[in-house]
């Protein structure tokens, strides 16, 4: 018996306006409403209403025999709320038929995992808290940015109680081994690692529409009886996908979606495939051995790594810049300044500082909203700029800073003490007034 | 191959490209070139190929072709200082300010400076025409396969050669008419260039942007028009004294002709805009040209006359003495066929922003690219280099690397292709 694990990325960045150097210090506001609310709604109205609809039928139908799992970043989960709030409401009616998991995952979608374990925590409990408030599930599997994953990373992860955690099964770390198994971290045993099949993954994902692959058209019974004749001692078969393959990267002309309706029934109607959730592998499958990834890996590109992020030197200042702030934000409770510092760690600003593929002519105009890797990291580096000098209003970043801070909180308390003390005084000739009002009725 | 001039006599980017594309087909083995200029003064290179001076040749020829010999030749001597790129206009006004420096011709014919001057919008066609007279005899006396010729300057010569020796034409568009006048056209020159073009067997353009003027402005067919980027010769090794930069400030720099299809002004207006948010940074512009009083007008109307400087026009080493001293180059350029200086840039390991309106847009990647008239990007593009560290690091590794890469020998590679397209190969 196999287990299918079907997982899906739901994410969306709150993509920033043209943000002139003029702009700094004058305009605090970073985001391009018209662009953010024009991506949400269209991806929305082509990919998440209706495979959410679909798999809402699906549950129905199938009755607790197909399964998904879903990481939505809190991001995303903002814009639904800011722009289409009925999205929320399908993902609660999906989670209520108790066939879908939700992942936990950084909140801003962001490389804290790269940088600082303290923020990394941070954004995982604030997302956490997020998927309970909104579908009553705690999360127990941890699905990291970009599937970015490391010994390291995936040890931490285990201390903070998660036990099984999803990645790449990138060639170059696999070898000769299969990734349709169970493996666990190599520092902490009691981490089970899930490996994304990326070929089987990618032919959904990537090559379904494309009329120049040999294996063009895919139907769900084909896809099926890949999955039938694949090794028998083989456990898993893990298809980690970006939700908006439905409807979006695959339109709906491509005939995606009655692909995506046939493929449960064929699982299930084979004798050797089921469906399963991560933590249900994780639970039942017996892991086969350590896997050991001593630099981190992702699902991105050819080479796995994470240079689509943090490859050339623009992405490495903007990185250090932004987290050369945590120290001060630690200490920020601001709310406004907190929401932008989530804001601004997303990953996606880094990818579109990206000049790999720059040159080489694969179509990402698409997903990036700058014509050029140039352009997107001055954009960038103004609003950090302007999120700076905010900041260092805030929390002062040297002595001076510290000590005048030091005098506007006294001043700001004492301010609070006299309204206090005039609210007293108010109420107490109040409370005369009307004592005295009372007595002269009496 | 006929031109209008060859280094070290050169006053603009065509005679730096004629000698790169000489140089890089002379490596091709099998491809020999004679060049021909007005005037030779004999310090050219000539490593590479046979150089002939028009005014040497028409010494011994005119003898037996013509009466008036003495005048004519004379007449070329005082023509060779013609420069390609410049209008009729602004030709006059170049060689009204040279007369005091050549006192020699001054001294030795008081009336000819006279009858010269008084009807020059006509002897510089006239110049022309003769020089095409020349090329005629030369064509006569050599031996060669294919005639190419660079800019409107040499293609009556260019079409002389072709009618006498019937060996097929190439000619080589470096600028046309449009981008020279700024729409303005004068119909002479439109003429010769589009005879040019039409008797010409193939046409070279330097960029997609000048072949689209060609085919679209000049009615020519779009086979007939092929696009061959210019390159960049390697920078000699040997280091020149270096002057140091005088203040502990960034400088910003725009080096080209002060001229309309230049840009100048909306570099001012970013210039502006940046000195409004940072103070240590100072502008330079190098050139001269006919805006040049308006441009100081408008810096003194900005009121940042002291952070704004005008050096006149540059050359040679000054030009990779002023590189040295940049923090980011600026090719603001509202038509550019294609545009070397911003090569030379890079070269030097300077950043560098150009418009996209120029031809040099066409093949450049570690670059920032604005529209001309786009003064907030261009602005915000000045901003982040000066302080974004890392963005000035990636531009000039990458854009170093990338020049290097440019190499003239490709260039004449795709030139012989089109010499073989001629040529029925």
């Amino acid at each position: 018996m196999k287990s299918v694990c079907l997982f899906f990325q739901v994410h969306q960045p709150f993509r920033h306006r043209r943000y002139r150097f003029f702009d700094i210090g004058n305009d605090h506001y970073y985001y391009d409403d018209y662009a953010n609310e024009t991506i949400m709604r269209r991806v929305a109205e082509n990919s998440y209403l209706p495979t959410n609809k679909m798999l809402l039928k699906l549950a129905d139908k199938l009755e607790g025999k197909f399964k998904v799992s879903f990481s939505i970043t809190g991001l995303a989960l903002e814009q639904f709320e800011l722009y289409a709030p009925e999205v929320i409401e399908s993902f609660q009616k999906l989670a209520k038929t108790g066939c879908v998991e939700f992942l936990s995952e950084t909140y801003s979608h962001s490389l804290s995992s790269l940088k600082d374990k303290e923020i990394f925590k941070q954004q995982i409990k604030l997302h956490d808290e997020r998927i309970f408030g909104f579908f009553g599930h705690r999360p127990r599997v941890f699905r990291n940015t970009e599937m970015i994953y490391s010994d390291e990373i995936g040890a931490q992860i285990a201390d903070m109680g998660y036990h099984a955690m999803l990645t790449e099964g990138a060639k170059h770390i696999l070898g000769w081994k299969s990734p349709n198994f169970l493996y666990v971290n190599a520092i902490n045993p009691r981490l089970k690692i899930l490996m994304r099949n990326f070929k089987l993954s990618d032919d959904i994902s990537f090559r379904f529409s494309n009329s120049n692959w040999s294996e063009f058209p895919l139907t769900a019974e084909k896809f099926v009886n890949w999955l039938g004749k694949l090794n028998s001692n083989e456990e898993v078969v893990n298809l980690f996908l970006s939700y908006n393959s439905f409807g979006e990267r695959q339109t709906k002309e491509s005939g995606i979606f009655d692909f995506l309706e046939n493929l449960p029934k064929n699982i299930i109607a084979h004798p050797e495939l089921r469906f399963a959730t991560p933590s249900e592998v994780a639970e039942e499958l017996q892991p086969v051995s350590a896997v050991s990834v001593p630099h981190p890996i992702s699902w991105a590109d050819e080479e796995r790594d994470l240079t689509a992020w943090l490859g050339n030197e623009m992405q490495k200042e903007a990185f250090e810049k932004l987290y050369n702030l945590r120290k001060q934000m630690q200490k920020c409770s601001d709310r406004e300044l907190n929401k932008d510092w989530n804001y601004l760690q997303v990953s996606d600003h880094f990818y579109y500082m990206s000049t790999k593929y720059y040159s080489g002519g694969e179509d990402r105009s698409g997903f990036n909203p700058f014509s050029s890797p140039y352009e997107a990291f001055i954009n960038y580096m103004n609003v950090l700029s302007d999120f700076k000098i905010r900041l260092n209003s805030f929390v002062p970043e040297d002595e001076i800073g510290n000590e005048i801070a030091a005098l506007h909180k006294i001043i700001d308390e004492k301010e609070e003490k006299i309204k206090k003390m005039e609210a007293d005084l108010l109420r107490l000739q109040k409370g005369k007034k009307a004592s005295n009002s009372r007595g002269s009725k009496r | 191959m006929f031109g209008w001039e060859f280094p070290p006599h050169i006053s603009g980017g065509l005679g730096t490209a004629c000698y790169g594309l000489t140089k890089g087909l002379s490596e091709l083995n099998d491809i020999e070139v004679i060049f021909v200029v007005p005037k030779a003064f004999g310090d050219e290179d000539q490593s590479t190929m046979k150089l002939i001076g028009a005014n040497n040749i028409a010494i011994i020829q005119r003898e037996v072709q013509f009466d008036d010999i003495q005048k004519k030749i004379d007449y070329f001597e005082v023509n060779s200082s013609i420069i390609p790129y410049v209008s009729e206009d602004e030709f006059w006004k170049l060689k009204s300010g040279k007369y005091s420096r050549e006192t020699k011709f001054v001294e030795t014919d008081e009336g000819f400076k006279i009858d010269f001057s008084g009807t020059y919008e006509y002897n510089l066609l006239e110049e022309i025409k003769n020089y095409a007279l020349v090329s005629e005899i030369i064509a006569r006396n050599n031996e060669f396969d294919i005639i190419h010729a660079h800019d409107w300057l040499a293609y009556p010569a260019g079409m002389a050669a072709k009618n006498v020796s019937g060996k097929p034409l190439v000619i080589h568009v470096h600028a046309t008419e449009f981008d020279r006048s700024g729409g303005n056209v004068n119909p002479n020159v439109y003429s010769i260039e589009r005879e040019g073009m039409e008797m010409a067997d193939k046409i070279i353009a330097v960029s997609n942007f000048t072949r689209n003027t060609i085919i679209e402005k000049y009615g020519i067919s779009h086979e007939k028009v092929t696009t061959v980027y210019n390159a960049l010769e390697p920078q000699s090794k040997e280091k020149k004294p270096l002057l140091k930069k005088g203040v502990n400030e960034k400088v910003v720099t725009f080096l080209g002709r002060i001229t309309m299809q230049k840009g100048p002004e909306y570099f001012i207006e970013a210039a502006n805009l940046v000195l409004k948010k940072m103070n240590n940074v100072r502008f330079a512009m190098a050139g001269s040209g006919d805006m040049m009083n308006a441009m100081i007008t408008r810096i003194a109307e900005l009121g940042i006359t002291d952070k704004f400087h005008f050096t006149g026009f540059l050359q040679g080493d000054d030009v990779y003495q002023m590189f040295e001293m940049t923090d980011v180059f600026v090719m603001p350029s509202v038509s550019e066929p294609f545009g070397i200086v911003p090569l030379e840039a890079m070269q030097s390991g300077v950043p560098v922003i150009i418009s996209n309106q120029s031809g040099v847009a066409e093949i450049l990647e570690n670059v920032i690219k604005i529209d001309f008239w786009d003064t907030h990007a261009m602005a915000d593009a000045v901003y982040g280099l000066l302080n974004y560290p890392s963005l000035a690091t990636h531009f000039k590794k990458g854009g170093k690397l990338e020049v290097d890469n440019l190499r003239w020998i490709n260039s004449a590679q795709n030139v012989k292709e089109v010499y073989k397209s001629a040529l029925n190969l």
